[in-house]
């Protein structure tokens, strides 16, 4: 290779350069500059960009040798030291960097715009970032960083000032709006991904997918592969020395498959090879021969009998019947009976798109081989001891020989719990003796990991004339896939909240969750609510179309309060803030009227020339963590040091949520110490407790909960140490702004750590928590420990002569027990809303007779900065008493409403009803004109 | 980028090019921005990866755009964003200013190329049908023989097939007639957020306007046939018609009439396509008169 001259951030660097590298393979692999992520390789996603001369360019398709005596600028050459550029400062202060993967494309985007242009107006920042994506923020805090960080770089004040939503009084730490831990290294470029880490020798590896949805394997040929100069390793379902099936909750799923494949992304075989490209050229030539089975694509016509089995044999452990994986009923009161007495019936059949997380980095697993002879590996995990596990017995050795260590996580929404290539990397690395890195490619990540259930909803409501919900019936058939994930959880999820958020005295919900031959279904974000919202919801404002009832009023009259009880027979006793929320967002919808010289008694639609308008209301509620009688626990270790800082430990995912940000608050309000004192380590399987999966809106329930109990036995027990140093009695003892202090004197943190070190005391502590009890669905009583709530109303623009939709304005209020960090909680509020806009208008993942359609991101369209609406984000904090400071899930329920919310907008607009996901502009149009 | 790419030239002048395109006889391709040629991997799966890719974006004397007598003309290393970015362009080819506007985002736009895109063929691809319904011709320089222009319209051999062999030819420049008095130009299209990230429909036009009266209508549509099209019938009833939003609404049947909609899989419908294209032409239409009533 010859080697060429790069001048990137101001210096020349000598590299060698192949004629095929791209510009982000410079950087990243021969410089070391890996602030620069790639996210797709087809220049859809723009978060490669760097400037060339000072224009941004996609680097994933730039031709490296192009670029060659040009001044490059990567995210690296913004800061000047430890000063941070005002870009990066405003990011970190407006918590506009969330996961991160995304944050140096937006940055440098942000940058070629400023440097041009020192006054930005929001229509300028949303044409500059028009192809940068971020799934995490939502936008809205870019575009404020955007514009504060110009102000600033023109020599107004260097001050960045997020406007956030009331809430109550802050505690010392908890209440305020702290800018994430990881912040500055995400928006200098130094966060480490997985991706991002290299080692001596490292191989590459590639894994052979099926390519066909359904067969029968006859014979797998990898001579060929085998001989191609480079390859160090060819392994098939003969070589997998444990068990070859692995499996969340039920081992369903081959490691490499033998006898059969189920979905056109199966793994056959895998290659380990010098470089990436000869291992993805080497797997292309292994040649498998198939006998081609009938497929079955869909969850109706899996359950007629004589149904092609996706799995002849049902899995152990499973309740599979048939397709059927399981079948899940939830029954309240006499359905037929109310439906019989209720004055107005309204049915409808419903269907909701498969959809795919579209996290921008795609996966990644680093497998090696220790010293001390025990596996390592490096993969961004929502669940890294089930990881761990699950590699454990694929390799046939105890859990103890594997360690998995986490890396930051680029996205993950649901989509980073089931396995994908760590249990490849370990095999690989185990044949070869060397370190195996295996990145999943856009299109392998796409075809591969498991998806939002489409599901099909056939449903009747029943109401009585003054607006009484009286029955509700529903049938769901959810389309699970190839292979189990966590499909019963999830479907379980869109069963029990398939009634709303509303007091029914009958109900009754018949729900199938089914094996087909598509794409496996699993967790993202909704957990199964987002789709059961959107059926329930459009029914629901239907209804209140029949009564002639304001469907806000209507909402308001079932709502779930203290004193109801819900579908599963759980008694709600406290923190139901819906009627608040439903309040909130009713209030700020009059106002928002109000400006326009309207009021709640207008018709909520108009025509402005070839545009009509509709404002549509939906509630949502979700449950915070496991429930349904699974042991919810969470382990914490907090060390303390004598330097006076502590850090807090659990395997427990961030995954842009925030996690670390609510940990380290916990612990210094707990420990009486400045927010900067408490570190946090997170997902090293060696170094960190247990946490549980990072799913169902636990983490800040429950490792939240572990941390302020850690963190209270760690201060107790320090408590004694500091009594007998100010010799009065541990109780008089206080922490707070870094000491520890009675009425009269204090020491430091830190030496009272260092007296405890001295005197051979223990100064790190760990405890496991255990949320309440609850019980299975179908024993009644409480199923969940607590619910978070949400109302949103939201304005649809529809253009008359297209059918184009826009989502103009969304006005939320989510009821979320108690705002433990403002900012990171409108981070959530606003990234869910963007999110479930997708699921609503633009996002489907398209899948023909098993065969994925939808194999890029050019195929695969999330909402951009140009389609984020306005948003008015309103906090309702309805405490759980047994939430850590009364807090409740937020990861999810913000991105439930948002869908029906929208497509009752469309409704009221133009007065099409949509029944199937996303909205699609042709049939809006075509339905009009009709 | 291809495994079997082995060089990546970056000639500085056209000669350089195309005695490089010479030498290589047949085994090397001509490159852009390359922001088609880099992510369309079917292009790859036929045939043989070239050996070597010449890239013409810094040719000397190609890069910009600029006036040549009659003509505005617009060299193979013009970006996207240096065409909306010109004031030639601005003034005198409002539709060519809109549709590279709207392609792709603004880091495609730095680094793409109409005259990439000319050579891609899409027959629905903004640019080209700006630049049909404005006259271009395109030049096409060819290793040994003097450089060609051509209309515009000959480049295109069928859906995605160009007529000009990227292996042994450059397509070096377009050019077209700025409008001047009395006339107007504009492009209008529509996206679908689902399914495929490529326009469903998009109509280019170029109107000549005397005394409120149409003397002149150039109407260029995709994709309404294999190739990139003139609506020829729908200009021919438009001349001498009043510039009025009634003759828009009676050339509707006429541009429908001569239009092959085709149903797309997982872009648009025919029956939609229908529906939409009275739009684009009303749309497009009206704001070319306006320009047109401004420029007299």
């Amino acid at each position: 290779m010859p080697i060429v001259n790069f001048n990137v951030n101001g210096q020349t660097h000598p590299v060698e350069v192949a004629a095929s590298d791209f510009l982000a393979t410079v950087l990243r692999e021969r410089l070391g500059l890996t602030g620069t992520k790639i996210g797709c390789n087809e220049a859809e996603c723009g978060i490669c960009t760097v400037l060339v001369d000072g224009t941004p360019v996609n680097s994933c398709i730039y031709p490296a040798l192009k670029a060659a005596g040009r001044a490059i600028t990567t995210i690296e050459g913004l800061a000047n030291g430890e000063k941070l550029h005002p870009l990066q400062q405003a990011f970190v202060e407006h918590g506009a960097t969330q996961c991160g993967f995304c944050t140096s494309g937006l940055i440098m985007n942000g940058k070629a715009l400023i440097d041009h242009n020192p006054d930005p107006s929001v229509d300028d920042i949303k044409h500059a970032l028009k192809d940068t994506l971020c799934r995490c923020t939502g936008y809205a805090s870019v575009i404020h960083a955007i514009q504060d960080a110009a102000r600033a770089q023109a020599g107004g004040p260097r001050t960045f000032t997020p406007s956030l939503p009331e809430t109550i009084e802050p505690l010392n730490v908890i209440g305020r709006p702290l800018p994430r831990p990881d912040a500055v290294a995400k928006v200098t470029g130094a966060a480490k991904y997985s991706d991002d880490f290299q080692f001596e020798g490292m191989l590459y590896g590639a894994t052979k997918r099926a390519g066909v949805p359904h067969a029968r394997i006859l014979k797998i040929d990898t001579t060929r592969a085998r001989a191609v100069p480079g390859v160090r390793a060819v392994l098939t379902h003969a070589d997998v020395p444990g068990k070859n099936l692995h499996g969340l909750v039920v081992a369903d799923w081959p490691v490499l498959c033998g006898d059969k494949v189920r979905y056109a992304g199966d793994a056959i075989a895998i290659v380990a090879a010098d470089t990436s490209a000869i291992a993805h050229a080497a797997a292309d030539l292994i040649e498998v021969t198939y006998e081609p089975l009938p497929v079955v694509d869909n969850p109706v016509d899996a359950l007629k009998p004589g149904a092609p089995l996706v799995h002849e044999v049902p899995p152990v452990g499973s309740h599979v019947h048939g397709n059927e994986l399981k079948h899940i009923f939830v029954n309240k009161g006499d359905v037929d009976a109310g439906l019989r007495e209720s004055d107005v019936v309204v049915s409808g059949e419903y269907q909701t798109a498969t959809t795919e997380h579209a996290f921008l980095e795609p996966e990644c697993s680093i497998a090696r081989i220790t010293p001390d002879g025990r596996y390592e590996v490096i993969v961004g995990s929502q669940i890294p001891y089930s990881d761990r596990k699950q590699v454990a017995d694929a390799l046939g050795i105890p859990e103890k020989q594997v360690r998995i260590k986490g890396a930051l996580i680029g996205g993950g929404f649901g989509g980073k719990e089931d396995i994908t290539g760590q249990i490849h990397a370990a095999l690989l690395a185990r044949a070869t003796g060397r370190p195996v890195k295996i990145l999943y490619r856009r299109d392998e990540s796409l075809l591969v990991h498991p998806k939002r259930h489409a599901v099909r909803f056939v449903l009747s409501i029943g109401a009585m004339k003054d607006g009484r919900i009286n029955a509700l019936k529903v049938e769901l058939w959810g389309d699970g896939g190839a292979y189990a994930s966590l499909s019963d959880k999830v479907m379980t999820r869109a069963a029990t909240h398939a009634s709303g958020p509303y007091d029914i005295p009958h109900v009754k919900i018949d729900c199938h969750a089914v094996y087909t031959n598509n794409v496996p279904c699993g967790a993202f974000r909704g957990f199964g609510v987002t789709q059961s919202a959107f059926a329930v919801e459009s029914v629901l404002d239907e209804i209140a179309r029949q009564l002639g009832m304001d469907p806000i009023a209507l909402r308001e009259k079932n709502a779930l309060r203290v004193g109801s009880t819900t579908n599963t027979g759980a008694l709600i006793r406290e923190g139901a803030g819906l009627l608040k929320c439903i309040n909130r967002v009713r209030e700020a919808f009059a106002r928002d009227l109000a400006a326009h010289g309207r009021d709640l008694n207008s018709p909520r639609h108009w025509v402005e020339g070839n545009k009509a308008y509709g404002w549509g209301f939906a509630t949502a509620y979700k449950n915070t963590g496991l429930g349904g009688g699974a042991h919810d626990k969470s382990e914490v270790e907090i060390e303390a040091y004598e330097d006076g800082s502590v850090e807090a430990r659990c395997s427990a995912a961030e995954i842009g949520q925030g996690l670390p940000g609510v940990m380290a608050a916990i612990a210094a309000e707990e420990l009486g110490l400045p927010f900067e004192k408490a570190r946090v380590l997170l997902s090293d399987t060696d170094l960190t407790p247990d946490g549980g999966p990072t799913t169902a809106s636990r983490q800040t329930f429950v490792t939240g909960n572990a941390t302020r109990m850690t963190a209270i036995k760690l201060r107790k027990h320090l408590a004694e140490v500091a009594a007998e140093m100010l010799d009065v009695t541990p109780e008089a003892v206080r922490f707070a702004d870094g000491r520890v202090s009675d009425d009269r004197r204090s020491v430091s943190f830190g030496e009272v750590v260092a007296q405890a070190k001295r005197e051979g005391r223990d100064t790190r502590l760990s405890n496991e928590y255990e949320a309440p009890e609850t019980r299975p669905l179908g024993t009644g009583g409480d199923m969940h420990v607590a619910f978070s709530y949400a109302a949103q109303a939201a304005l649809v623009e529809v253009n008359l002569d297209t059918g184009e939709v826009a989502c103009k304005k969304v006005i939320s209020a989510t009821d979320v027990g108690r705002a433990l960090n403002p900012l990171a909680l409108q981070g959530q509020v606003e990234g869910g809303i963007v999110m479930c806009l997708g699921n609503a208008l633009t996002e489907e993942y398209i899948i023909e007779k098993g065969v994925p359609f939808t194999n890029k991101f050019a195929r695969y369209k999330m909402p951009n900065i140009k389609q984020m609406p306005e948003i008015v984000n309103l906090v309702v904090e309805d405490p759980a008493a047994a939430g850590p400071y009364g807090a409740k899930g937020v990861g999810e329920i913000s991105s439930i409403p948002t869908t029906p919310a929208i497509t009752n907008a469309i409704r009221e607009a133009i007065g099409v009803r949509v029944t199937r996901l996303p909205v699609d502009q042709e049939q809006l149009l075509l339905a009009r004109s009709a | 980028m291809p495994i079997g790419i082995q060089d990546y030239h970056t000639p500085a002048t056209l000669d350089e090019a195309l005695d490089l395109l010479g030498r290589y006889n047949g085994s090397s391709r001509v490159v852009g921005g390359g922001t088609d040629y880099f992510v369309d991997d079917a292009r790859e799966s036929g045939g043989q990866p070239p050996h070597a890719l010449i890239d013409v974006t810094g040719l000397q004397g190609w890069q910009e755009v600029r006036r040549e007598g009659d003509h505005i003309v617009i060299g193979c290393g013009a970006t996207h964003t240096r065409i909306v970015a010109s004031p030639l362009v601005q003034q005198g080819a409002a539709a060519l200013m809109e549709s590279c506007g709207l392609i792709g985002g603004p880091q495609v736009r730095n680094v793409g190329t109409l005259m990439g895109n000319i050579a891609h063929a899409l027959p629905a691809a903004d640019g080209t049908l700006s630049l049909l319904a404005l006259d271009g011709e395109v030049a096409v320089a060819t290793p040994g023989q003097a450089l060609a222009w051509m209309p515009l319209a000959q480049a295109f051999r069928g859906p995605g097939k160009s007529a000009i062999d990227s292996t042994r030819q450059i397509l070096v420049a377009a050019r077209f007639r700025p409008t001047g008095r009395s006339e107007g130009s504009a492009f209008a299209r529509v996206m679908r957020p689902q399914g495929v990230a490529l326009p469903i429909a998009g109509l280019a036009c170029r109107v000549a306007v005397q005394n409120g009266t149409i003397e002149r209508a150039a109407i260029a549509a995709g994709p309404v046939a294999p190739t990139p099209f003139r609506a020829a019938r729908t200009e021919a009833f438009l001349r001498g018609k009043p510039a009025s939003a009634d003759s828009l609404t009676e050339a509707i049947p006429v541009l429908l009439g001569e239009c092959t909609l085709r149903t797309s899989p997982h872009r648009a419908s025919a029956e939609y396509r229908r529906e939409v294209l009275p739009a684009l032409l009303r749309e497009a239409m009206t704001r070319a008169l306006e320009r047109a009533a401004r420029a007299a």
